[in-house]
C-alpha cells in the first residue's frame, strides 16, 4: 500500500525468515566466473534468479539489496531481470542509505522512462531531494539527471530551481546539471531558473562553475532570447578564463600543466556560441582567445583539446582575420603532430572551413597532400575530401596528378567518390579540352568500374565537341580496347568513337604503330571481339552493334557490295533460331557436321549482321557457339564433338545478336509445328506452372538433324527468374544447346523463355532426352529433374 | 556536450560497466552495444581513437584489457573526451589502488557510484580530482555508519 508520505509501505517481518541469508553478491560473481561453458552459467543464473525471486516474495529488507546488486551484475551480463524493478523503488525508498545508493542505481540501469513503473520514483525522488543528507539529496538529483523524463521533470522542476541557491555547493553543482536535463526535456521550463543561473555564473566552486556554463549553453540553445540576457556576461566569462590561464599551479584542478582544462574548453564553447553573429560579443573576447591560442601547452593531448576548442570558436564567431590565420595555423601544426588524433580532428576542421577561409587552408595543401597516404583510413578518406576542395584553377594539374595517383592505389571503398571528385575538378578547372579529355581517360582505365553511369555520356560528349582531337582520340581509344576490353565505360566510350571516327583509323593516319593487314579487317574484329566476349555488359554490346553499323557506311571497303543490298526475305518458316540459318543448300558438308552453304539463299533467314560484313563467308554459316557449353556441358561433351572446319566458321558466335533480331524474327515456335516436315510438337514437362513445350523441325540439309524449339512459360502469378536450362541425351547422339533468348520467364504466361537444342541423331535411335533446369520462384531457388521420352517418331525416323 | 553513453567491455567483448545517458529500450541497448563492441574491437592499434558510426562520433581508449567507449555527438570536442575517459581511470585508480579488470568486475558498484560523483546527465560535474575522491569516501562512510546503526552487518556484508 502507499504510505500517506508517498513511499511504498510493505509488511515487516523481523527474525522471522527460516531462510538462509542469500549468497553474497562477490561469492555469486565468483561463482558465475567459474562456470566453464555457457550453459553452466546459465544454470548458475537461473538457479540464483529463482532464488532471488522468493527472497523478493518473502520481502525480505535485509539482504533486498543484495538480491538487486546481484540482479544489476546478471542484467550486465544480459540476462533478464524486470522482476527486479519493484524492488528497486522499495530499496529507493528505505532510509538506509546502502539500499539506497543500490535501489537507485538499479533504477537507472533497469527502468526506464518508457515504462510506466518509473514514474513510481517521482515521490521518492521528491523527498529525496530535499533530505537532509547531501549524499542522499546527491543520489536523487543524479537519477533525475540521467534518466528523469518529462513529467517527472516537469514534476521537480521547482525542487530543482531552490537547490540551485543551495549554501552547499556539492548540491549546488549537481543541481545544475539536473537542470540541463530538465530544460532538454522540458524547454518550456527554461525562463524559470535563468535567475539563478546568472548567480552561479560567478560561483568559485569549479565544479558549480562548470556545470552553470554547461547550464547556460543548454538554455542558449534552445532560446535566442536567452542569447541576449546572457550577452552581458562576456566579460565575466573573459575574466575566468583570464584567470584560470594566469593563475599559478593549483593541485586540485591542475592537469600537465594546465589548470582546469575542462572549464577551459566549456567556457570556450559558450563564448562560441555568444559570438555568433554578434559583433560586440565577438571583439570582446578577441584578446583571450589570442592568448589562449598563442600560449596554450601543445605536447599534451589536454592542450591541444583546448586549442582544439579555441580554434572552433575563432572560425565560428566574428573575429579578425588575423586571428583566424592564427586558428588555421594551429591546426596546420596540427596536422603535423605525431599524434594521429590530432591529425584527424585538423582534417575535420579544415574541410569546415575551406570554403571560408580558403587561401588560409590553401597554404597546408602540401601536408594535407602527404595524409592520404596516411595509415589511418579515417585521416585517408578526410585527406581526400579536404584535396578535392582545395582544388583551384591555378593548381589543378598538380592536384589531379597527385588524386590520379591516389585513385590509382587507392582501397575500394574511395575509388568512386574518388573518380567522382576528378571528374568534377576536371570539368571546373580543365586548362584546355585535350587535358580534360586525357584526365577521364585515365580515370576510366584505371578506375572504370567505379564511375557512375552518366560519366559515358558526359565523355563522348566532351570528344565529339573537341573537333581537332578527334583523330587523336578514336586512336589512343582504338589502341586501349586492343589491350583491354574489361573497363566497360571506357570500352562504351571507345565502340561511340570507333563508330563515328573510325574512318580515322585507317592507314596512314596513324601516329601510333601502322596496322597490319587488312586494318579494316582488324578493326571489325576488334569490334566483335568485344560483341561476343563474355566480359561486355548488354549495354556494351548495343554500343558494338552500333558502332559496327556505322562503320558499314564509313569504311570504304569495295568488297562488300552485299551490304547494301537489301536483305533477304524473311521466311515464316525459319522458325525459332534467328541464330541459325536454315538454308536450302544442297551440299552436305564433309564428316556429316554442319552445313555451311557458300552463298546467301533465298530461303535464309535474316541472319547474322556480322556475317553480312564478311567476304570469306557470305552466306549464313552455321557459327561455332563459344558460349554454349555452359548450359549443357556439365552432363555431356557438347561442342568438342560438333567440330566445325575452321575456315568455313567466321569464328563469329552470335549468342547475344539473338536479342537484336528477336524483334525482327519473332520467334514462332507454334509454327513449327506447321513446319513442311510436320513433326507434331510435345509438352516436355507441365509442373507447378511451368510448362516446357518442345516443337520440332528436322534439317533440310541433314536428316539426321533435328532442330528442337523449346519454349519455356510460367502461368503462376509469380515471375520465374535465374532460369537455366540443361540437356543431356543418350551416347549415340550429339546435342547443342544454343543460349536462352532470357533467364526470366513472367508470369502469367505473359512472355516465354526459347531455346533452341541440336540433336544430332546419326544412328536413327528412339531419341530420349534428359532435362535439368534451375530457377528461382517466390524468393526460393528450385531445382528440377525430368525425363522426356515421348518424343514424336518423326523426329528421329 | 553531450555524452550519450560510456561503455567498458573487456578485448573478449564481455560487458564490464554501462552507462546511459538517453532513454533507449533494453533491445536497443543491447544492439547498440553488440555492433558497437564489434566495430571497435575490430580496428587495429595504429588507427585513432574516434569513429563515426550512425550519427555520433565514438571516442575509445584501451587500459590495459579494458576498452573505453564513449557516444558523443557531433559538435563536441573528441580531444576533451579524451581527457575524460582518463580522468575517471585515475579516479579508479586512486580509490582501487592500481586499478585492474576484476577491481571493476568484483566491485562495479562502486565503478558506477564513483562515475556518479564524476559525470552527470553525461556532463563532467567536478573537475577536481580530490573532491570526486572526497565524495565518495564520505559516501562510503556513512554507508558504514548507517549500518552499524541498523544491526550487526557491516557494509562489506550486506552485498
Amino acid at each position: 500500500m502507499i504510505g500517506d508520505r508517498g513511499e511504498i509501505v510493505v509488511g515487516l517481518r523481523f527474525g522471522l525468515c527460516k531462510m538462509p541469508a542469500p549468497v553474497r553478491l562477490r561469492e555469486l560473481i565468483r561463482t558465475i566466473r567459474a562456470a566453464r561453458t555457457q550453459a553452466e552459467e546459465r544454470e548458475v543464473i537461473q538457479k540464483e534468479c529463482a532464488l532471488i525471486r522468493s527472497s523478493f516474495r518473502e520481502e525480505d529488507n535485509t539482504y533486498r539489496c543484495r538480491n538487486v546488486a546481484k540482479l544489476i551484475y546478471m542484467h550486465m551480463l544480459g540476462y533478464p531481470a524486470h522482476f527486479g524493478q519493484l524492488e528497486c523503488l522499495k530499496l529507493i525508498a528505505s532510509q538506509r542509505f546502502t539500499d539506497k545508493r543500490i535501489g537507485y542505481l538499479g533504477a537507472m540501469l533497469l527502468l526506464d522512462e518508457r515504462q510506466d513503473v518509473h514514474l513510481l520514483m517521482t515521490n521518492c525522488l521528491k523527498n529525496d531531494l530535499s533530505h537532509s543528507t547531501q549524499f542522499v539529496q546527491g543520489l536523487s538529483l543524479c537519477t533525475l539527471g540521467c534518466m528523469g523524463s518529462s513529467d517527472m521533470c516537469r514534476d521537480l522542476a521547482g525542487e530543482v530551481e531552490k537547490l540551485l541557491k543551495n549554501s552547499n555547493s556539492y548540491i549546488r553543482k549537481k543541481a545544475a546539471l539536473a537542470a540541463v536535463h530538465v530544460i532538454r526535456k522540458v524547454p518550456e521550463l527554461l525562463e524559470m531558473f535563468l535567475p539563478a543561473t546568472k548567480n552561479l555564473l560567478n560561483d568559485k566552486n569549479h565544479g558549480v562553475l562548470h556545470a552553470a556554463v554547461v547550464l547556460v549553453i543548454e538554455m542558449c540553445k534552445h532560446s535566442p532570447d536567452t542569447h541576449a540576457y546572457f550577452r552581458k556576461v562576456v566579460p565575466q566569462l573573459v575574466k575566468s578564463l583570464k584567470n584560470l590561464i594566469m593563475s599559478g599551479y593549483s593541485p586540485e584542478h591542475d592537469v600537465s600543466g594546465i589548470s582546469d582544462p575542462f572549464l577551459q574548453v566549456q567556457i570556450l564553447r559558450l563564448l562560441r556560441m555568444l559570438g555568433k553573429s554578434d559583433d560586440e560579443a565577438s571583439e570582446q573576447m578577441n584578446d583571450i582567445l589570442a592568448q589562449v591560442a598563442t600560449n596554450t601547452e601543445t605536447s599534451k593531448n589536454v592542450g591541444n583539446a583546448i586549442l582544439y576548442e579555441t580554434v572552433l570558436t575563432v572560425m565560428d564567431i566574428k573575429s579578425e582575420s588575423g586571428l583566424r590565420v592564427l586558428a588555421v595555423n594551429i591546426l596546420g601544426r596540427f596536422l603535423l603532430n605525431n599524434d594521429k588524433n590530432i591529425r584527424y580532428v585538423a582534417l575535420t576542421s579544415l574541410l569546415k572551413m575551406v570554403q571560408t577561409d580558403h587561401n588560409a587552408v590553401q597554404r597546408h595543401r602540401s601536408t594535407i597532400v602527404d595524409c592520404l597516404t596516411d595509415i589511418d583510413v579515417s585521416i585517408r578518406r578526410r585527406a581526400m575530401n579536404l584535396c578535392f576542395a582545395l582544388v583551384n584553377g591555378s593548381n589543378v594539374r598538380g592536384m589531379m596528378k597527385e588524386m590520379q595517383y591516389f585513385l590509382d592505389h587507392c582501397d575500394t571503398e574511395f575509388k568512386a567518390d574518388c573518380a567522382s571528385g576528378i571528374f568534377l575538378a576536371a570539368e571546373k578547372y580543365a586548362p584546355n579540352k585535350r587535358w580534360h579529355i586525357d584526365t577521364i581517360m585515365r580515370v576510366l582505365t584505371t578506375a572504370g568500374s567505379y564511375v557512375r553511369d552518366d560519366s559515358v555520356p558526359l565523355l563522348i560528349q566532351l570528344i565529339s565537341s573537341a573537333n581537332s582531337l578527334h583523330t587523336f582520340n578514336v586512336q589512343r581509344l582504338y589502341q586501349a580496347i586492343r589491350v583491354d576490353i574489361s573497363q566497360q565505360p571506357l570500352v562504351q566510350v571507345a565502340l561511340w568513337c570507333i563508330g563515328e571516327y573510325g574512318d580515322l583509323l585507317l592507314p596512314g593516319r596513324f601516329d601510333v604503330e601502322p596496322l597490319v593487314q587488312d586494318p579494316e579487317e582488324e578493326v571489325l574484329d576488334v569490334l566483335e571481339n568485344i560483341l561476343q566476349s563474355s566480359l561486355s555488359a548488354l549495354t556494351t554490346r548495343e554500343y558494338a552493334l552500333t558502332a559496327i553499323m556505322k562503320l558499314s557506311t564509313r569504311l570504304q571497303s569495295s568488297t562488300k557490295p552485299a551490304l547494301l543490298e537489301r536483305m533477304p526475305l524473311i521466311q515464316k518458316s525459319a522458325a525459332n533460331g534467328p541464330v541459325n540459318a536454315v538454308v536450302n543448300g544442297e551440299e552436305k558438308e564433309e564428316g556429316g557436321s554442319f552445313p555451311a552453304p557458300e552463298q546467301l539463299s533465298q530461303q535464309a533467314q535474316v541472319n547474322n549482321l556480322l556475317d553480312l560484313l564478311d567476304d570469306s563467308n557470305p552466306a549464313a554459316s552455321v557459327p561455332q557457339e563459344n558460349k554454349v557449353p555452359q548450359t549443357g556441358g556439365e552432363l555431356l561433351d557438347l561442342l568438342d564433338g560438333l567440330s566445325l572446319p575452321d575456315s568455313q566458321s567466321s569464328g563469329r558466335s552470335d549468342a547475344q545478336p539473338q536479342l537484336v533480331l528477336d524483334g525482327i524474327v519473332p520467334p514462332s515456335p507454334q509454327n513449327a509445328a506447321n513446319v513442311k516436315q510436320g513433326i507434331p510438337s510435345i509438352i516436355a514437362y507441365d509442373q507447378n506452372g511451368l510448362k516446357i513445350e518442345f516443337s520440332f523441325e528436322q534439317s533440310k540439309a541433314n536428316t539426321n538433324m533435328l532442330f528442337i524449339t523449346l519454349r519455356a512459360s510460367n502461368s503462376t502469378e509469380m515471375d520465374m527468374s535465374n532460369f537455366v536450362l540443361q540437356a543431356a541425351v543418350p551416347k549415340s547422339f550429339q546435342l547443342q544447346l544454343m543460349s536462352p533468348s532470357g533467364s526470366i520467364i513472367p508470369a502469367r504466361n505473359s512472355g516465354a523463355v526459347t531455346q533452341l537444342m541440336r540433336v544430332l541423331n546419326s544412328q536413327k535411335h528412339p531419341l530420349r532426352m534428359r532435362l535439368k533446369f534451375m530457377y528461382n520462384h517466390r524468393e526460393a531457388p528450385i531445382e528440377v529433374m525430368a525425363d522426356v521420352n515421348e518424343f514424336p517418331p518423326q523426329a528421329w525416323e | 556536450h553531450l555524452m550519450q553513453f560510456m561503455l567498458l567491455f573487456s578485448r573478449q567483448g564481455k560487458l564490464r560497466l554501462q552507462k546511459w545517458y538517453v532513454p533507449l529500450s533494453d533491445k536497443e541497448k543491447k544492439k547498440i552495444t553488440r555492433e558497437l563492441v564489434q566495430t571497435v574491437l575490430a580496428r587495429k592499434p595504429k588507427m585513432c581513437s574516434f569513429l563515426e558510426w550512425r550519427d555520433l562520433k565514438i571516442v575509445y581508449k584501451r587500459y590495459a584489457s579494458l576498452y573505453f567507449c564513449c557516444a558523443i555527438e557531433d559538435q563536441d570536442n573528441e580531444l576533451i573526451t579524451l581527457e575524460i575517459i582518463h580522468r575517471y581511470v585515475e579516479l579508479l585508480d586512486k580509490y582501487f589502488g592500481s586499478v585492474c579488470e576484476l577491481d571493476i568486475i568484483f566491485n562495479f558498484e562502486k565503478a558506477y557510484f564513483i562515475l556518479d560523483e564524476f559525470l552527470l546527465g553525461g556532463e563532467v560535474q567536478e573537475t577536481s580530482k580530490k573532491n570526486v575522491l572526497k565524495a565518495i569516501e564520505q559516501a562510503d562512510l556513512l554507508q558504514e555508519n548507517q549500518n552499524e546503526d541498523w544491526g550487526s552487518l557491516s557494509a562489506d556484508d550486506i552485498l
